[in-house]
């Protein structure tokens, strides 16, 4: 099965990169959940929680995340927040 | 005492207290320097993201957005300099100004006009000595960045990207700041901010995005990020330069500064011996003449 290649990004720090079977964030327009081979789409974050499948098992892994973007582009996600700390 | 061993004892005196000032600031800009260049790491995977989204926006072409247009014959940019509020640092300041000089010198060629912004005291300082304009200047702290600044540089150049160049806008936003290459070598770089580059790569072909909410207002939040970061990302690279430059120039100058004081030890020497045989001679010379009266 295909996998999301997920890469999580703060203002100052990488905060998580791995596989991941599905995200969930918040937009700015609603929760909004990317599985493999999603259309590629840019949007705006609200403040909220990012929610993270990871490919290798364990539970799911779950960030604060206030303001910015995500990118989806070919199974690629980029999750660039000015602030994100995960809590998981 | 002979006043020529007086002299060479005060020199002696103000090297090695100044040697003590080089030391103190070489072990500073080491211990800083490390720290500066993980800000600047940790700054990259965002600055890149964000890079790298705002490429693949600025090549889809139907979207109506500032960031997206493309001026044909720009006539006005804004030119960042960042310098050092310090000096100290060899030729950190003046070789990062000499780039920004070359790069004027260019766009006034092209007939572009420029508009400078001036980061770091010694870049304004540069300007103010002949009396040459620029548009505005940010001083304080550049060996420790501080995001609010950068925050405000950004907010400055944004501000004049949206503005319409009949009102005096800029078309273009050049960043010359040092690159940090290593530890023994920072190079100035010029880099252009907007419009993108877009690289004409036939292998890499940018997706067409779909936008949440809505283009215009994805781009409008993507466009002071990129520049933010971008400034941001640069300033703490030029901060690590900085220190890295500090702390080379502060090396040399204690060495030299050993060798001073080595070379005026042997001359403070020389003349104690040649006082103290002056003064024998000169005893002998009495005894005899007392002798042989």
């Amino acid at each position: 099965m295909a996998a999301l290649d997920v890469q999580v990004v703060a203002a100052d720090h990488a905060v998580w990169s791995g596989e991941a079977k599905s995200l969930t964030g918040r937009t700015v327009e609603g929760d909004m959940g990317i599985l493999p081979g999603h259309t590629p789409v840019l949007a705006l974050l609200a403040e909220g929680e990012l929610t993270i499948e990871p490919v290798d098992g364990g539970g799911p892994i779950k960030a604060h995340v206030k303001g910015g973007f995500f990118s989806v582009d070919d199974d690629k996600v980029t999750v660039v927040a000015d602030e994100a700390d995960i809590r998981s | 005492m002979g006043a020529q061993i007086r002299v060479y004892r005060d020199k002696i005196r103000s090297t090695s207290s100044m040697k003590k000032i080089f030391k103190a600031m070489e072990l500073i800009a080491t211990a800083r320097v490390g720290k500066a260049r993980s800000r600047a790491q940790a700054s990259t995977p965002y600055a890149e993201a964000i890079t790298r989204a705002v490429a693949a926006v600025a090549a889809q072409n139907d979207i109506d957005h500032v960031l997206t247009e493309k001026v044909a014959e720009p006539k006005r940019a804004a030119v960042l300099v960042m310098a050092s509020d310090r000096g100290l640092a060899g030729a950190y300041s003046t070789n990062v100004i000499k780039k920004s000089e070359s790069l004027l010198a260019t766009l006034r060629e092209q007939g572009v006009e420029a508009r400078p912004y001036l980061y770091g005291r010694k870049a304004q300082a540069f300007y103010d000595f002949r009396s040459r304009e620029y548009d505005q200047v940010w001083t304080g702290n550049t060996d420790n960045p501080d995001v609010t600044v950068g925050r405000e540089i950004g907010k400055a150049l944004v501000d004049r990207f949206v503005q319409p160049t009949e009102e005096g806008g800029v078309d273009e936003i050049y960043l010359v700041y040092t690159e940090f290459q290593s530890m023994v070598t920072q190079e100035p770089v010029v880099k252009r901010l907007l419009p993108l580059a877009v690289v004409e790569d036939e292998t890499t072909v940018h997706p067409l995005y779909e936008f949440e909410p809505s283009p215009e207002e994805v781009l409008d939040e993507l466009l002071p990020k990129y520049i933010e970061s971008r400034i941001f990302s640069a300033m703490l690279e030029a901060s690590a330069s900085e220190l890295a430059a500090r702390q080379k120039a502060m090396k040399s100058a204690g060495d030299n500064a050993n060798d001073l004081i080595l070379k005026y030890t042997l001359l403070r020497n020389n003349a104690r011996q040649a006082e103290i045989t002056q003064e024998l001679s000169e005893l002998i010379a009495g005894a005899d003449a007392l002798a042989s009266s």
